[in-house]
């Protein structure tokens, strides 16, 4: 045991001697937490648009007040040539523009009917259907004034509550993924990388034939990325329930458990992938292409994971962090317990040993 | 001007015998261009919506039959009680709840305002936000048709209404894919000339060969270019083969002139190189290299607006994504490649990215230090 | 390649011309003086070598007067240039080959001359006739067209040498350059350097291996950054008493207190 401290303390030397890598890595999820706390967000709102009015008449002048008055909209441009359309477009100054056709307010009167044209730019096809039901909204709310001035007969309120996350903001989706994504970044990447480096400097091979146990080796190479991912786990979330405001509604202490569970997932796989290669290019690579890509791609917060391909779909059962984010959300954000997590938390533990067997079985070929 | 024509040479020699940059440079653009879109699709179908009908009147359900047959809701479940869907909602199974109350109809027919309550999921705020949206113009949509039916029977002049006719401009099937594609192509120019750029100088440190540079005469500015123009050609190229698999595999032919494109990359690159040279100029190891390059990449792309719209952000998040640079490739290559935009609508663009590329490459060839 | 603009034609000038002037040279990095106030003069023509424990300021030393490294204080001039405003200078007139192999593994031994000697300035004349007369002399006429990854590592020494002085350099800097390599190779390579000196370029060698120590003209012995003396080989034996270089360096080195 004392010998394991002594390597211990060894490669805690190492660990915090690169100043420039241990500012990254704890700089990372704090600057991640503050861009997708307070920059980021899902609603479309303040979106520049253009009026074609060609009526200018008391009506369409009320219902531009309303859009102007809506915090979804910035009437930015007043086109009265409607052939500036495209140019409007080409330069990005607007996303829709709003047409109405001349003696807007006389056909409403007396054909009861008057058409309302909207030109969305379409290339963001979200936000143009978004913006256009914001304008559909509008005007069928301003009907709403017109049939009924008086009372608001056989009128139907509509009450709509936001769940979890009333202001629409990235944060909820990417606390976790944030967790997910940092966890990886350190114990892949930085296990894989750096017990490569000692194998490139030939520095591996003096302390594998030290009569030291090789398993112990490891071991103790993993240890201080486990502390420093511990840490950046507590970092995280103090940093999303103070500044965020963002509440761990679930047990502090699962949500720690399971975290524990996903590092030493993590570090598996880092160790395997560092058995695996023999230079420091390559095990980047590997970690960038093979694990962070697909935590990215496949872990569901970013990317929907339901609108992919079905081959791509069941990809994303075999990646670790897609379970971990599962998890992190109905814990930290729905605040359930481990009975409703128990199913993931069980293939995230079955995925691990899977791992640890391999990297072991490949560690003994290495050695024999 | 001989240096820099020995300086090309060596490093083309290097690069066309190095496996990893050449992956690097073919496979990744391939791969990518061809996942990344599948799976970055925020297209939004299928909102998944459980109902509690407590009303069960002729109105409730044609209200229900109106939103199923609007094509954007799946109805996943019909429960008895709030909670009971509720808990869909917890277990994902449903994105938005739709309560019909007691007497709904009841009361809208006799003239109080019928209640309707909607739930959403708003964890997944582009679902949330879309679900939401159709929901209300669908019901709002029924509640007209309802006023016009009671009211005319009631014999009271039919109400005005306006219609709401729409287009879309530059993406006619509203197909995500089409939006996503120069997004992503962007970001793979980015990170191939980043990556490729900052970890060049730190290996000739690591292994020691950049000494043997420092003791000859060698000038600091033509050693720069030297590493400079390789990178820019493979960038170049990253970005023809990329336009060429997206000519492949999505249909997506430039709207715009291909020469303005060319021209914007050109400048671009130049940009990011240099960011990648100043990075490796600072950076002892390779390793110390990658992450302080990947850092800056995260957060240049995430305040790219690649994945969500810069709109939206606060003041002081709008005013950082100009000190961005992704975030004009990302405009630029959206507003040529879809909407066909001219010179003079993204020439500001253009005019802000040199200046960053004069600035970053300055700073590396000042930063770069022959002596210590 | 023009000779050096401010030295004249080497060939006219006499035996004596100092070429390396160094005077109370210091480099110091933080409170470590790695470098402390040395002082030597080095001649057209001669074999210095400067030896020294690991960890005595040798390769720091080394670097000042490359121009790899700007000294603290003390002043000192190579072939006429000072370290302080004229290193680019001083870099057109010397030649370097450092502890690390440095040329480029991924390069043939071709492109590695007509590399360096494109940086250097040859002309393609130049680097034609140097190349084919190189690789003659080295007997890598099999090997030109191979990576230099791929060769021994002898050889890449003899190779990185005889790059070093492609240019004929006033001066050729070695660090450590015959480490790790077999007695023959070793004995091929001191007769390089010797062939090297007969034209009239100075060597100036750091090494660790004492015989060798006895092939140069005069030796340094540096400890704990000073140099602690400095002579001809015999004449040192002579003064410390000693029957060889081993136990001079011994005696000096023994004080030593820096060492890694």
């Amino acid at each position: 045991m004392k010998r394991f401290a002594t390597f211990l303390r060894k490669e805690f030397a190492h660990v915090l001697r690169d100043r420039k890598t241990l500012l990254i890595l704890f700089g990372m999820p704090v600057v991640q937490i503050l861009i997708f706390g307070f920059a980021l967000t899902n609603e479309v709102s303040n979106a520049r648009i253009a009026i074609v009015d060609q009526s200018n008449d008391n009506a369409t002048r009320r219902i531009i007040e309303r859009l102007s008055a809506s915090r979804y909209f910035d009437i930015t441009e007043t086109i009265t040539d409607p052939h500036q359309m495209t140019s409007v477009f080409r330069s990005g100054n607007a996303k829709l523009v709003i047409v109405f056709p001349v003696q807007f307010e006389q056909r409403l009167a007396h054909d009861n009917t008057a058409e309302v044209q909207v030109l969305a730019d379409a290339s963001d096809p979200n936000v143009a259907t978004t913006l256009t039901n914001y304008v559909n909204a509008v005007l069928l709310d301003y009907q709403q004034e017109l049939s009924s001035p008086n009372a608001p007969a056989f009128s139907i309120k509509t009450e709509m509550r936001m769940l979890y996350n009333p202001q629409l903001k990235g944060v909820h989706n990417f606390v976790p993924g944030v967790m997910a994504l940092v966890l990886m970044l350190v114990c892949v990447m930085m296990t894989a990388v750096s017990i490569v480096r000692e194998k490139e400097m030939g520095t591996m091979e003096v302390l594998l034939v030290s009569p030291f146990q090789p398993l112990l080796v490891m071991i103790s190479k993993a240890v201080p990325y486990l502390i420093l991912s511990i840490i950046n786990v507590i970092s995280i979330l103090l940093l999303s329930v103070y500044v965020l405001h963002l509440p761990v509604n679930g047990s502090l202490a699962l949500l720690m458990a399971e975290s524990i569970l996903f590092i030493i997932t993590c570090l598996t796989i880092g160790i395997f992938i560092s058995v695996k290669t023999s230079s420091q290019q390559v095990a980047m690579l590997i970690s960038l292409m093979g694990m962070m890509l697909p935590t990215i791609l496949f872990s569901g917060f970013m990317f929907p994971i339901e609108n992919m391909p079905i081959p791509l779909q069941i990809i994303s059962n075999i990646v670790p962090a897609k379970w971990y984010y599962i998890i992190v959300k109905s814990v930290m954000i729905k605040g359930l317990g481990f009975s409703d997590i128990w199913k993931e938390t069980l293939i995230l533990a079955g995925l691990t040993l899977f791992m640890m067997a391999l990297s072991l079985k490949n560690f003994k070929i290495r050695l024999a | 001007m001989r240096t820099i024509r020995f300086l090309l040479q060596k490093e083309f020699r290097q690069i066309f015998r190095n496996r990893v940059i050449l992956a690097m440079i073919v496979v990744m653009p391939t791969v990518q261009l061809l996942i990344l879109p599948l799976a970055a699709d925020y297209e939004v179908r299928n909102v998944n919506l459980a109902v509690v009908d407590r009303d069960r009147s002729p109105y409730s359900q044609k209200l229900l039959s109106d939103i199923t047959s609007s094509g954007y809701f799946r109805l996943v479940s019909y429960d008895d009680s709030y909670d009971e869907s509720y808990k869909r909602i917890e277990s994902d199974e449903a994105d938005l709840v739709l309560e019909v109350p007691d007497h709904f109809e009841r009361d809208l027919v006799s003239g109080d305002a019928g209640k309707l309550f909607v739930a959403v999921n708003a964890i997944n705020g582009t679902k949330a936000n879309l679900g939401g949206a159709y929901l209300n113009v669908i019901i709002q949509r029924f509640n007209r048709d309802i006023q016009v039916d009671l009211l005319q029977t009631g014999n009271v002049p039919s109400i005005p209404s306006i219609v709401l006719t729409s287009s879309n401009w530059f993406n006619v099937h509203l197909n995500y894919r089409i939006f996503m594609v120069p997004g992503i192509l962007s970001i793979l120019v980015t990170m191939i000339g980043g990556f490729l750029s900052a970890l060049n100088i730190v290996k000739e440190k690591e292994i020691g060969t950049i000494e043997q540079i420092n003791v000859t005469p060698i000038r600091k500015h033509h050693f720069i270019l030297g590493k400079l123009i390789p990178f820019w050609v493979l960038g170049n190229i990253v970005f023809s083969i990329g336009m060429l698999i997206s000519w492949l595999a999505y249909g997506i032919v430039p709207a715009g002139n291909l020469l303005l494109l060319y021209s914007f990359i050109g400048v671009y690159l130049l940009c990011v190189l240099g960011l990648g040279l100043l990075v490796s100029t600072f950076c002892d190891t390779q390793q110390q290299a990658m992450f302080i390059m990947f850092f800056f990449m995260m957060i240049f792309i995430l305040m790219s607006g690649l994945f969500t719209s810069t709109d939206g952000m606060p003041d002081w998040a709008k005013a950082l994504t100009r000190a961005n640079p992704v975030y004009y490739l990302v405009d630029v290559m959206r507003m040529v490649v879809l909407k066909g935009s001219r010179f003079a609508d993204i020439a500001g663009h253009m005019i802000t990215v040199a200046a960053f590329a004069v600035v970053l490459n300055s700073l590396a060839v000042f930063n770069y230090r022959k002596a210590n | 390649m023009k000779k050096g603009s401010s030295g004249g034609d080497i060939n006219m000038m006499p035996a004596t011309t100092t070429v390396i002037e160094a005077h109370e040279l210091t480099k110091k990095f933080g409170d470590f003086i790695a470098t402390n106030a040395i002082t030597l003069n080095v001649y057209r023509g001669e074999i210095f070598g400067f030896l020294g424990a690991n960890g005595a300021g040798k390769t720091t030393a080394m670097r000042m007067l490359c121009g790899l490294s700007v000294p603290t204080s003390g002043s000192a001039t190579i072939a006429g240039f000072d370290v302080y405003r004229q290193r680019e200078q001083i870099k057109k007139h010397i030649g370097y080959m450092s502890q690390k192999f440095s040329l480029y593994d991924d390069l043939t031994v071709l492109e590695n001359i007509q590399f360096f000697g494109g940086i250097y300035g040859l002309s393609n004349e130049q680097i034609k006739s140097k190349s084919s007369d190189l690789i003659k002399r080295l007997g890598l006429e099999k090997e030109a067209k191979s990576l230099v990854a791929t060769l021994p590592l002898g050889w890449k020494q003899k190779l990185a040498f005889s790059v070093a002085v492609l240019h004929d350099p006033r001066v050729v800097f070695l660090d450590e350059p015959t480490g790790g390599v077999d007695p023959v190779t070793r004995r091929q390579f001191w007769e390089m350097i010797y062939a090297a000196a007969d034209s009239g370029v100075t060597v100036f060698v750091t090494t660790h291996y004492m015989d060798e120590a006895e092939y140069c003209n005069r030796i340094s012995i540096m400890v704990d950054g000073k140099i602690e003396a400095l002579d001809e080989p015999s004449r040192l034996k002579q003064k410390y008493n000693a029957k060889s270089m081993e136990e001079v360096f011994y005696v000096l080195a023994r004080g030593a207190r820096r060492s890694d």
